[in-house]
């Protein structure tokens, strides 16, 4: 099998999962009380499994320097669905589709024992939005990006909406309104530009635009379609979706508006940054200092709305807004290793913030609790979520021996190398921020007693002291990715080596390895 | 004296001739049939036959050039010429696809909301209609286009009639007054071309028109035309008839019209601009894109917000229709090449998403004997897999990429921008997210509703209904995703219009 056959295969996988999960799940029962279904899951759980080992596979081959690619057809003269991984790509495609497993491990717990209903519904669409992610992290040009940019609104759509209740309709209606307002006006507005100054679409090592003589001036333009352009990415104020989208069941939450979705966004910002603009022409022109001060906004801003939010989802929501901005940050900087630092949050972030959103889901079904203020002594009845949401929150938070650290280094390196001070400063404080909205809610599981609390529905509850932890298939995956978040601060150099040839001009490197 | 090479060499040369007598002989033979079956068979034959004859001529053209066929023997430009170029065999292919997809649609009466003892004349006067909308592509004369284009407007009259309850009557009365006033004006515009140059011949009028293009006759003709030709496309503000007429035609009506009769007076008018009167005059001189882009922008975003305040789904999607017959003439408009062959593969991608979109509608009245979209409440259940077909042409409709949306959204996009119209690049695109409102409003009373309470439970449309409706809806993806044909051909067709050779 050649690597492009194995492209092929890693977009199949999940595809060919989707229709499976449809059949078997249209043909077989349900579980009449739960709404699971052995045979469905198990289905799930394969394609799940064979996509990891897929995009595994081709990992080696990337960081040998091959850039696999895939023609798969002519879409438009002149126009192919052309797929090529490179580095970036490749880690987008192993962080989707290995938190894939747990997740999917994860939402069968969750599921049944929330009692949903139609859950084939949601696994076939789950399946749909990992495709969608894999072929935007191994798309070589835009048009293909764009293509499946899109499949991942729609198919995602669904899984909010999922509990088809008014209040999920019109959480619905916000998440549609703002992705594909900003995708299909400005995005879209950015890509036919591209495409009319440069004559082409491909991601290019260095960039495009410089070649083709497009003036900085026009590129600090092109830049905000894309950046704003980019609605996943929420950069405020195109954040709303994104506390909206947490009406979703918490499997969605985790994997797709902590994961999938939102990395979706800043990865097509830092490719377009460091592919289609070229970090060193950004540099050069300075076209991109007013998106350092963006995102900086947003990055202090949605933190101190997350401290805010009494609702632990809605409180995580924005915690990812602010973590988003990091990476767009990072590519702001037009420096190396803030580009380096960028990517590497893609990945560190996600295994934090998946952990947490599982504990998020772990106590909401099986302590019935949603607000933060309820959870005094949650520690006791719930050691192993509690523990799990520890880590994660260390690693979010960025402090060592957690993956998040090293991201934080790079990015700080990079504002250094950029000459921006200013901007190492905006990080520090974030982090603080971070320890103030994050560390309250490990305290009180922890150190304070439980004490009576009201529910959303208003009904009085005495303090609880009995054992409320769930079972082996939530807390499994919570304790792995926490395990996860540990494993890739010893993990980073390995990292650090397979992104580093995106940067490929010989400054920029030069600018990371000194 | 029969040889069969011979014969069929003889048949092949008279393909632009058979492209109009197949559906016109077919259409008195249904009615001498007078029964509903013979006469449903005859007119999925005759359709047939048109789509292989289209096809063909669009294999020739593409291959060998224009076609230029003599009618009756008499040469042009004193006998009628019927000139097949890639433009109008382009056209061809559409009409004629969509009349092939559309007529088999539902078994013998199923669906047709027509009096069984009548449904022979119903088939007699879908043929005409056919006819009609052929002829006005395949001719090379002026005055030929209006003799077909009444056929097919009086047809038209008559199916709309067809439609239940009093208001149809209304309706078709109404297109019949506009139907008219719009005809007598293409006439008029004609006549004084006549006294100007003495011949009736298109690329004849070309040529002579050259010398005399200041005269006053001229352009009194070319706003003559060109009004009479908006009212036949339903041109912002021209547009008043088109509602009432989808609205309560039955709804196989209104899906073979939306996807083929504006389309054709889109294909007349650029006719007219490009092969009569030429790029330097209509846009040079004059300065019609003026007047067009306006026009066009209008039709994109006051047919849009129209279509989001509506309660009946045939009047949602007929004024979308206006929104995006906007489109088209804003292509025309752009007079680029990019522009020119986004607005010319909108004709083919649109009458592939409204035609399905709209028999999607009738397998829903079929079911439920309702358009309102309140009634539509809890179909998604109910007829999962005819909704999953809205589904799909609503994204075409929005321009998601991978529908042939993006693609004529694309072509336009970047028309824009070659031209340097900046502005009218972001408009495009923002009268799109008009279409997710009114798309969505839709879908979400589908899925997230309940059925009314009291309703009978609905089953889903039979195979006869469903297959025709999946291969437009189908369609819409497939030449989404593989453009580089139906591009290809809209690209060549433009280049025609725009070198001028007629």
């Amino acid at each position: 099998m050649t690597a492009s056959d194995a492209i092929l295969l890693a977009l199949a996988c999940p595809l060919i999962g989707a229709v499976l999960v449809g059949l078997v799940g249209a043909f077989t029962p349900e579980d009449p009380e739960t709404g699971g279904n052995d045979n469905r899951e198990g289905v799930t759980l394969a394609a799940a499994a064979a996509t990891f080992a897929v995009v595994l596979g081709l990992l080696p081959v990337v960081a040998d320097g091959s850039r696999p690619e895939l023609l798969l057809m002519e879409v438009l003269p002149g126009i192919p669905m052309l797929f090529r991984i490179e580095p970036l790509g490749m880690l987008y495609a192993l962080v989707a589709s290995g938190l894939w497993i747990p997740t999917s491990l994860y939402a069968f717990g969750y599921m049944r024992g929330h009692h949903e209903t139609n859950q084939t519904r949601f696994f076939v669409c789950f399946a749909l939005a990992i495709f969608a992610a894999l072929g935007i992290a191994f798309a070589g040009n835009l048009f293909t990006l764009f293509l499946f940019y899109e499949v991942l609104t729609f198919s995602t759509y669904p899984l909010v909406t999922h509990s088809g209740t008014p209040e999920a309709v019109k959480a619905g209606r916000v998440y549609l309104g703002v992705l594909v307002f900003t995708s299909v006006t400005l995005l879209l507005l950015g890509i036919v530009t591209t495409w009319h100054l440069t004559g082409t679409m491909e991601f290019m090592p260095g960039g495009i635009l410089e070649p083709a003589g497009v003036s900085g001036r026009t590129a600090m333009g092109l830049l905000g379609l894309f950046a704003f352009g980019t609605g996943k990415a929420a950069l405020m104020p195109f954040h709303r979706w994104l506390p909206n989208a947490m009406v979703a069941p918490t499997p969605v939450s985790a994997l797709l508006h902590a994961v999938a979705v939102v990395k979706a966004g800043v990865f097509t910002i830092l490719k377009v940054v460091v592919y289609i603009f070229g970090i060193d022409f950004l540099a050069d022109t300075g076209a991109s200092q007013w998106l350092c001060w963006a995102a900086a906004f947003t990055l202090l801003s949605s933190s101190v709305v997350a401290l805010t939010k009494d609702n632990l989802k809605a409180r995580l929501a924005y915690s990812t807004i602010s973590q988003l901005a990091y990476i767009v940050l990072g590519a702001a900087l037009a420096t190396g290793a803030g580009a380096l630092g960028g990517g590497m949050h893609i990945a560190m972030h996600a295994v934090g913030k998946i952990t947490l959103f599982f504990c998020a889901g772990s106590i909401i079904v099986f302590a019935h609790k949603t607000e933060i203020s309820t959870m005094d002594g949650l520690g006791r009845r719930m050691p192993i979520t509690m523990g799990a949401f520890f880590i994660g929150a260390l690693s979010i938070i960025g402090l060592p021996p957690m993956g998040g650290s090293w991201s934080k280094w790079y990015l700080a390196l990079g504002a250094a190398e950029a000459d921006q001070i200013a901007f190492t400063f905006v990080l520090m404080i974030s982090s603080l921020l971070s320890i103030g909205y994050l560390m309250p809610v490990v305290a009180r599981a922890f150190f304070l007693p439980p004490k009576p609390w009201t529910d959303a529905h208003g009904h009085e509850h005495p303090a609880q002291t009995e054992r409320a932890e769930a079972p082996w298939l939530v807390t499994g995956p919570l304790v792995a990715t926490a395990v996860g978040c540990v494993l890739l601060f010893f993990y980073a150099p390995e990292l650090r080596e397979l992104l580093l040839p995106m940067l490929d001009t010989a400054a920029a490197t030069a600018e990371v390895v000194r | 004296m029969s040889d069969p090479v011979v014969v069929q060499a003889a048949l092949t040369d008279h393909l632009p001739v058979l492209q109009v007598i197949v559906p016109l002989l077919a259409a008195p033979v249904c009615v001498i049939f007078k029964e509903r079956r013979a006469s449903r068979a005859l007119a999925i034959a005759a359709s047939w036959l048109c789509l292989y004859i289209s096809v063909s001529l669009l294999g020739t053209v593409l291959d060998h050039g224009a076609i230029s066929y003599a009618l009756g023997g008499w040469a042009a430009p004193y006998g009628i010429e019927y000139r097949v170029d890639v433009v109008n065999a382009y056209v061809l292919v559409i009409v004629s696809a969509v009349a092939a997809v559309v007529m088999p649609f539902g078994r013998s009466e199923e669906g047709l909301d027509v009096d069984p003892s009548r449904v022979h004349l119903y088939y007699a006067a879908l043929l005409l209609c056919l006819c009609g909308l052929l002829g006005m592509a395949v001719t090379g004369d002026a005055f030929n286009i209006f003799v077909f284009l009444e056929i097919s407007s009086l047809a038209s009259y008559t199916l709309i009639a067809t439609g239940k309850g009093r208001r149809a009557l209304r309706a078709a009365y109404s297109y019949l007054v506009m139907g008219t006033i719009g005809g007598t004006f293409y006439l008029i515009g004609i006549g004084l071309l006549y006294q100007v140059t003495g011949t009736l011949n298109i690329g004849d009028l070309a040529v002579r028109l050259e010398p005399v293009m200041q005269s006053r006759e001229v352009v009194v003709a070319f706003a003559f035309l060109v009004v009479g030709l908006g009212i036949k496309l339903a041109l912002f503000p021209l547009h008043q008839w088109l509602p009432n007429a989808y609205t309560y035609a039955p709804a196989k009506v209104s899906a073979f019209l939306a996807a083929t009769a504006t389309k054709v007076g889109v294909y007349v008018l650029l006719r007219v601009l490009f092969g009569i009167f030429g790029v330097a005059f209509v846009f040079g001189q004059l300065e019609l894109h003026k007047l067009l882009v306006p026009l066009s922008l209008a039709a994109m975003f006051i047919g849009s917000i129209a279509a989001i305040a509506q309660t009946n789904i045939k009047r949602l999607l007929a004024y979308s229709s206006i929104a995006q017959i906007g489109y088209m003439t804003l292509g025309i408009a752009m007079a680029n090449v990019s522009g020119l062959t986004g607005g010319i593969v909108h004709l083919f991608n649109h009458a592939m998403m409204k035609g399905g979109l709209f028999l999607v509608v009738a397998c829903v009245v079929a079911r439920t004997g309702s358009a309102r979209i309140e009634d539509m409440a809890g179909l998604g259940k109910q007829m999962p897999v005819t909704m999953a077909a809205f589904v799909v042409g609503g994204l075409s409709l929005i321009g998601v990429p991978a529908t042939v949306g993006f693609v004529s959204k694309w072509y336009l996009v970047q028309g824009a921008l070659q031209r340097g119209w900046n502005w009218a690049a972001v408009l495009i695109l923002l009268s799109s997210l008009l279409a997710v409102v009114y798309v969505w409003r839709v879908l979400e009373v589908v899925y997230f509703r309940d059925r009314p309470a009291g309703a009978p439970d609905v089953t889903e449309v039979g195979a006869a209904m469903r297959i025709p409706t999946w291969i437009l809806i189908g369609a819409s993806v497939v030449f989404g995703l593989q453009a580089n044909l139906t591009v290809g051909v809209a690209e060549k067709a433009a280049l025609v219009l725009l070198g001028g050779a007629g």
